[in-house]
Formats: structure tokens, C-alpha cells, sequence
């Protein structure tokens, strides 16, 4: 009962997009390509998180276009430096990340470990740091409420902080499944989805960062 | 064990009820609960319609039948302003997210996808059940909302702040939020149907299957999907900073406080007009599904068709600010949106054109579907050159808001899922249900939507160039609007009519679906795939995969016995 007939006939093609049917006739064009099922999935929904982002970008723009003097004087100055640091932080989470794989695809099982549970911490850090911040700007003065300044900047850093946090939790996942040894050679499907989904959060920091705290 | 244990049929038999019916992983039963979910919420669209209309041709008169409304909601039958500001709101909300994309993308998106690229299935089977069960959450909290303090959403289907940010403004607090919630909720379940769909015609099309041999629902419902996907996002983001203005005081779009409120607009609209085009694609996807097959000719200019709707679909994108020529937005912007909107109905055209010319000598079969096929295209062609009224900004300063713009969506939408809808449920009801529905009703039901439709709406353009404004509870209050009241009741009347001639589908509908004439697996001699599986598919569609060699069009070939050639059979 725990797998149903689409499921099992689903599984025949084993997650990839190459189908393994008969052919009657041999000269017929068949369908192959090389990308992963799931892969493919995950592309189409980073590109509407893209969009999502892109209309909070555009909304923050249009709010500070709108705005005679931005910042505004009784508000608050963003912490350029410390989230400088921050941003190399996380940037450096997506090259541990990529050793990660790279451990994977040769069969290295304790590089992908090791590699996985330091790209963990460093995404952690960067989480912490922006939570300090977060919390030493609150104590300034710089709410949701106390101006547009402060709510797009809480609202447009927030959903990145949010999407961060969501990549530590499937991070977990993946790295407990390392751990049990799920990841072969050959079949490392999930943490290739991880992989990407993380240089997204990664990808969009430095842009958000730029526009936020360098304008 | 025995062998024929091992089919698919003895192994469904040994789902439970519940696996097979609610939690289904089948695309075709997913299929099926959209349908059935978007039927459902048109009787609340409709029944909303009738308060209206009631309200515009009798101003503040009971109304017949609605007596058992509760107070404050209404007064022995009587509609007062806030709740008719709430049924306005509630009937576009509902009829474009939870009647038209269920149907439209939910049903037969989700029904005939996977068939017609000879799948077993979509992509991702617990995704899609999780879609419908998403929309059905959505629905129900749309739903609920009548019943909550204050009533249902009055800020107008688009939301517009101020009216959507601020208690003040309506008097209405819990149902704009669940409002938000409710759309949230929906946008949800839309992109996991759309990831899906984009996923299974990308990854799981038949051998042989290349792109351009996809029958053109399929071009359709992707494109459809693309435009959805890339178009959602900013709403979202727009939809959480209002949800931000309500709950924890920001503002965004509070002028007072440095906001914005036209930001509203523009995130709005550059989802809400891509949406347009989101229901009207698979309607004009089963129109072009339907022509070729009841003319008994290969579509004509089928790569100008797909070539067409990708150009609208971006052009989609830069059309938005069309909605906003009055709101005040910079005048520079008006001349640009102007020319794109009007340069929207060039591919248009074409399909338009290519339409008429498959029909050009053709063998006609006037059966249900063609002819709602055919009232798609007479309908959409008035919705179309109205238009372009609109589009341009000089006319647009004269007509905007008035019931010419109400009069022109229903002719665009209503041709795309009304009659592309009924198109699609007459022609694929055998597929769906194994049965054929009976031909003489279906008839009778054509005829009498077409003309009462027309009826209630053409009226409606005379009283929208007499320069009357919609959203007035009571027009007649104003002199000048005093003559129009004739128009209303006639409207009024043929609206009711237009309600009443849907009872012979309902009938038909229910009646075909146990008791009607037993389908065989092709019953309109067509080509595309979902014709070589049983009717109705088991779990897993076909019996062997299906393998492709020709176009999905190919009628009457001269040198074949037969007029039509099922792309899975080879030459």
C-alpha cells in the first residue's frame, strides 16, 4: 500500500527525464535529457522566488524613490562593515558548500560530512549576526513602524533572512541523511536540490545587500 | 496470484475509498475534485451575481428568494451598501480564482495533460494532491469569510488601498484578512500545479512527442503556467506588505506616512493582467482542440498558434499599467502601455484568423462542443475589439471604470471559461466519465446561453458609454443615470435567464454521467492521445506507452482510408 501505481510507474524512469520504453520503431525521435526530475522542478520555483523578490526590490525602490531624503535624519544608519564581514560569511558558505558535492561525487563520504556541517554553521552564523544586528537596530529606533525606511528594510532583509533559515532546516536534513550514508556516487539527487536552493540564498544576498545597505 | 491481478485495474480496486477518491494521487481525480470544486464555488459566483444585479435593476428592494439572509448581512431581503460592496468584491474574487483556474488550469489542465503527452502520470502525483487540497483550504476560508464579524471583503476585487489597508475605510477588519489569507492560499496551490505541469510536459512527453507535435491545450496550459509563475510573484510580495499595513501597522501604501498606494496597483496589475491571459489560454486550448476535429482538417498555421500565444505571453508583461491610466500615474508611462496593449491584439489576431481558417471548407459537425467552439470564438471576438477601446489612453480617460470595461471582461472572460469551458466539458466528458452526454440538451443549452448572454451584457456597453460608473450601490440616485434603469432590468431579466438555461447542463451533466449512451475510446474520431486511452483511463492511463509519429492534426489525408490519423499510429 505505501506505494501507490502511479508512483511505481513513475519509478520506472527512476526520477530522470530519460524514459525507458519500448520502441517499436528504432528511428523514432526519442525524448532524453540529462536533467533530474526533481532539478527541474526546483529551477521553475527559484524562478517565482526570483520574481517575489524581484517585486519587493522594485516596491523598495519605488518607496525610496518616493522619499525626499533616504535615509531619513531621526533614523538609524544600517551596520555597513559588520554585515560586510557578514556577507564574505555566507558567500563562503556557498564554496563549503560546493566542496560538499564535490566530496559526494567522488565517494568521499567524510569530505561531504565535514564539508556540509561547516557550511551549516557558517549559514548559522550569518543568521546569528543578522539577529544582533536586528536586535541593536530595534534598540536604536529603527522598527517595522517608525518609518518606510525601517519596514522595507526589516521586510525585504527578513524574507532573505527567512529563506536563509528554511536553506539551515533542509540543511539538516541532508546533512542526517550524510550521515546515514544515503549519498552515493551515483545518486546524490537530494543534495543537489539542497545545493542549489542554497547558491539562490546565497546568490540574492550580495544584491539585497548592495541596494539596502549601500544606498 | 494471478495474472490479471497484476493489471492496473484489480489494483486500484484494492485502494481504499478514501485513497481513491479523496486523497487520490491520480492526476484525473484530481481533476475531477477541481471540477467539481470550481462548479461548486460558481453557484456562490452566481448566486452573488443575482444579489447584484437585482440591486442595480430594483435599487433597495427585496430581493426574491433571500428573504432568510441574517441581519445586519441584509434586511428582509434588502441589500444595504456594505454588503453590496462585499458581494462585488466576493463575485470577482470567486469567479476569477476559484472558478475559472480551477476549471480551467485545476480540471482539465490537470485532467489532460498527462494524456495528452502520454504520461502516466504527472511529475510529482503528492504535490498535485497537495494542490487541490490547498485550493480546497482557500476556497473555505473564502468561504468562511461571509461569517466573520463584519462580513466578507469590500475593497473591490482588485483590493485597492486605502479601501484594502485600513478598517476605517469599510467597516470591514477579519475578511480582507482572510481574503489575503484565502488568495495566499490559492497562488499556493497554483504553483504547484504549475511546477507540475511545466515538469511533465518538459520531462514525461511520449516518444516522438517533440515540442512542436504538442497538441496546442498542451501549448496552452504551459504557457499558461509560465505566465502564472513568473506574473505571481510580485503580487505575493505585494500581498505580504499589505498583510503588513494590516497587522502590524507599517505603511506601505499609506500616503499620509510616506507610503505608496499606487505601489498597489502596479504590483497588482502586473499579476492581474498576465492572469487574464492565464484562463483565457486553455479556453482558446480547447476551441483549437475542438475545430480541427468537428472540421475534419488540420489546424491551420499550427507554429503560428504557438508562436502567437509566446508573443502574447510577453507581451502579457508590459500591457498592466492599462488598468491605471486615471489612477495618476506618471503621464509619460501612458503613451508606452498605450502602444503595448493595443500591440497585444496582433497575435491575437492570428489565432483568431487561424481559427477561421480551419473552419475554411470544412467538413462542419455541429455538435455540443463545436458549437460552444464556435460561440468562444463569436464572444471573444466582441470581448477583443472592445478592447482596443480601452487600451487606447483617450478613449480609455472616457470609459474607464464605467460598465463598458464591466460589459468587455465579461465578454473576454466569459468567453474564455464559459463557453471554452462548457467546450471543454461537452467534448471531453467521454474521456472523463466513459459516457456521452446527450446531444439534444447540449444544444438547447447553447442556444439559450448564447443568446441570454448576450442579452445581459450588451446593454451593458449603452450604459457604460452613457458614462455610468460601476460600483454604485443605487445609480439612480443621479439624475443622469435615471434613464438607464431600463437597461438594468433588461439586463436583470436575462441574467436570471441565463442562470436558469444552465439547469439543462446540470441536469444533462449529472444524468450523462451515470445513465448517459456508453463512450468507446474515441467517440469523436480525433487524433490526440488521450483518444488511445480507455475511457475513462484507469489509474496509469494506457494500456501499453503510447509512442508518437506524426502532428496531432492530421484529417483527412488524401491518401488514407480514414479521415483522421491518431498520432500514435505510425503512416
Amino acid at each position: 500500500m505505501e506505494n501507490t501505481i502511479s508512483e511505481k510507474l513513475l519509478a520506472k524512469s527512476n526520477g530522470t527525464l530519460s524514459h525507458a520504453r519500448p520502441q517499436k520503431n528504432g528511428s523514432l525521435p526519442t525524448v532524453e535529457l540529462s536533467i533530474n526530475r526533481s532539478l527541474l522542478g526546483l529551477l521553475i520555483f527559484l524562478g517565482t522566488e526570483a520574481m517575489f523578490f524581484a517585486g519587493l526590490i522594485s516596491a523598495f525602490l519605488i518607496l525610496k524613490a518616493g522619499s525626499a531624503v533616504w535615509p531619513p535624519v531621526d533614523q538609524p544608519r544600517l551596520p555597513v562593515a559588520v554585515t560586510a564581514l557578514n556577507t564574505l560569511v555566507l558567500l563562503a558558505s556557498g564554496y563549503t558548500m560546493h566542496r560538499a558535492v564535490r566530496g559526494a561525487r567522488s565517494g568521499n563520504q567524510s569530505a561531504l560530512t565535514n564539508w556540509l556541517a561547516l557550511t551549516g554553521v557558517l549559514g548559522t552564523i550569518f543568521l546569528g549576526v543578522q539577529g544582533v544586528e536586528w536586535g541593536r537596530l530595534l534598540s536604536y529606533g529603527l522598527t517595522f513602524t517608525s518609518s518606510n525606511y525601517g519596514a522595507t528594510f526589516y521586510t525585504l532583509i527578513g524574507a532573505h533572512g527567512l529563506h536563509v533559515l528554511a536553506a539551515v532546516l533542509v540543511l539538516m536534513v541532508v546533512f542526517i541523511r550524510a550521515l546515514q550514508k544515503r549519498y552515493s556516487v551515483k545518486n546524490h539527487d537530494g543534495l543537489v536540490l539542497c545545493q542549489i536552493y542554497w547558491y539562490f540564498v546565497v546568490g540574492i544576498w550580495p544584491v539585497l545587500y548592495g541596494l539596502v545597505y549601500l544606498s | 496470484m494471478s495474472s490479471s491481478a497484476a493489471a492496473h485495474p484489480a489494483h486500484e480496486n484494492q485502494l481504499s475509498f478514501v485513497r481513491q477518491y479523496i486523497f487520490s494521487l491520480d492526476h484525473k481525480v484530481i481533476g475531477k475534485q477541481y471540477l467539481f470544486l470550481g462548479m461548486f464555488m460558481a453557484l456562490a459566483g452566481g448566486l452573488l451575481a443575482y444579489l447584484l444585479r437585482w440591486q442595480l435593476a430594483w435599487p433597495e428592494s427585496a430581493v426574491p428568494g433571500m428573504s432568510w439572509i441574517p441581519e445586519p448581512t441584509m434586511f428582509q431581503g434588502i441589500i444595504p451598501p456594505e454588503f453590496y460592496n462585499a458581494i462585488v468584491t466576493m463575485h470577482g474574487t470567486i469567479m476569477v480564482f476559484f472558478v475559472a483556474m480551477p476549471i480551467l488550469l485545476g480540471a482539465f489542465g490537470n485532467f489532460l495533460v498527462p494524456l495528452m503527452v502520454g504520461a502516466p502520470d504527472m511529475a510529482f502525483p503528492r504535490l498535485n494532491m497537495m494542490s487541490f487540497w490547498t485550493i480546497f483550504t482557500a476556497a473555505m476560508i473564502m468561504l468562511a469569510s461571509f461569517f466573520v464579524p463584519g462580513g466578507a471583503a469590500s475593497a473591490g476585487w482588485t483590493g485597492y488601498p486605502p479601501l484594502s489597508a485600513d478598517a476605517v475605510y469599510t467597516g470591514v477588519n477579519w475578511g480582507i484578512t482572510l481574503w489575503i489569507l484565502g488568495l495566499a492560499l490559492e497562488f499556493a496551490s497554483f504553483l504547484m500545479g504549475g511546477i507540475n505541469f511545466l515538469t511533465t510536459v518538459v520531462s514525461m512527453r511520449a516518444p516522438g512527442l517533440k515540442m512542436m507535435r504538442l497538441p496546442l491545450m498542451v501549448w496552452m496550459q504551459i504557457v499558461a503556467a509560465v505566465i502564472f509563475m513568473l506574473s505571481v510573484g510580485p503580487l505575493i510580495a505585494g500581498a505580504v506588505l499589505l498583510l503588513l499595513d494590516r497587522t502590524v501597522g507599517t505603511s506601505f501604501y499609506a500616503v499620509q506616512k510616506g507610503g505608496d498606494p499606487l505601489l498597489w496597483q502596479h504590483l497588482f496589475w502586473f499579476f492581474g493582467h498576465p492572469e487574464v491571459y492565464v484562463v483565457l489560454l486553455p479556453g482558446i486550448g480547447a476551441v483549437l482542440e475542438v475545430l480541427p476535429v468537428f472540421s475534419r482538417k488540420p489546424i491551420f498555421g499550427y507554429k503560428a498558434i504557438v508562436y502567437s500565444t509566446i508573443a502574447a505571453g510577453f507581451l502579457s508583461f508590459i500591457v498592466w499599467a492599462h488598468h491605471m491610466f486615471v489612477s495618476g500615474m506618471d503621464f509619460d508611462l501612458v503613451m508606452p502601455f498605450s502602444i503595448t496593449t493595443i500591440l497585444i491584439s496582433v497575435p491575437f489576431t492570428i489565432i483568431l484568423l487561424a481559427m477561421i481558417a480551419t473552419l475554411w471548407k470544412g467538413a462542419i459537425r455541429l455538435a455540443t462542443p463545436m458549437l460552444f467552439a464556435l460561440g468562444t470564438l463569436m464572444v471573444f471576438i466582441v470581448g477583443g475589439l472592445t478592447g482596443i477601446f480601452l487600451g487606447s489612453a483617450s478613449a480609455d480617460i472616457y470609459l474607464h471604470d464605467t460598465y463598458f470595461v464591466v460589459a468587455h471582461f465579461h465578454y473576454t472572460l466569459i468567453s474564455a471559461v464559459f463557453f471554452g469551458g462548457f467546450t471543454a466539458m461537452y467534448y471531453w466528458f467521454p474521456k472523463m466519465f466513459g459516457r456521452l452526454m446527450n446531444e439534444t440538451w447540449g444544444k438547447i443549452h447553447f442556444a439559450l446561453t448564447l443568446v441570454c448572454f448576450n442579452l445581459v451584457f450588451i446593454p451593458l456597453f449603452k450604459a457604460g458609454l452613457g458614462g455610468e460608473m460601476r460600483r454604485l450601490y443605487n445609480p439612480f440616485e443621479y439624475d443622469f443615470l435615471k434613464p438607464h434603469q431600463g437597461l438594468h432590468q433588461f439586463a436583470t431579466i436575462a441574467a436570471i435567464l441565463l442562470m436558469i438555461a444552465q439547469l439543462p447542463f446540470l441536469v444533462n451533466f449529472f444524468w450523462s454521467m451515470f445513465k448517459g449512451k456508453v463512450a468507446d475510446r474515441n467517440p469523436w474520431q480525433a487524433n490526440t492521445l488521450e483518444w488511445a486511452a480507455p475511457s475513462p483511463p484507469p489509474h496509469g492511463n494506457f494500456d501499453t506507452a503510447p509512442s508518437v509519429y506524426h502532428g496531432p492534426y492530421v484529417y483527412s489525408a488524401p491518401e488514407r482510408k480514414e479521415d483522421w490519423q491518431p498520432q500514435h499510429q505510425p503512416h
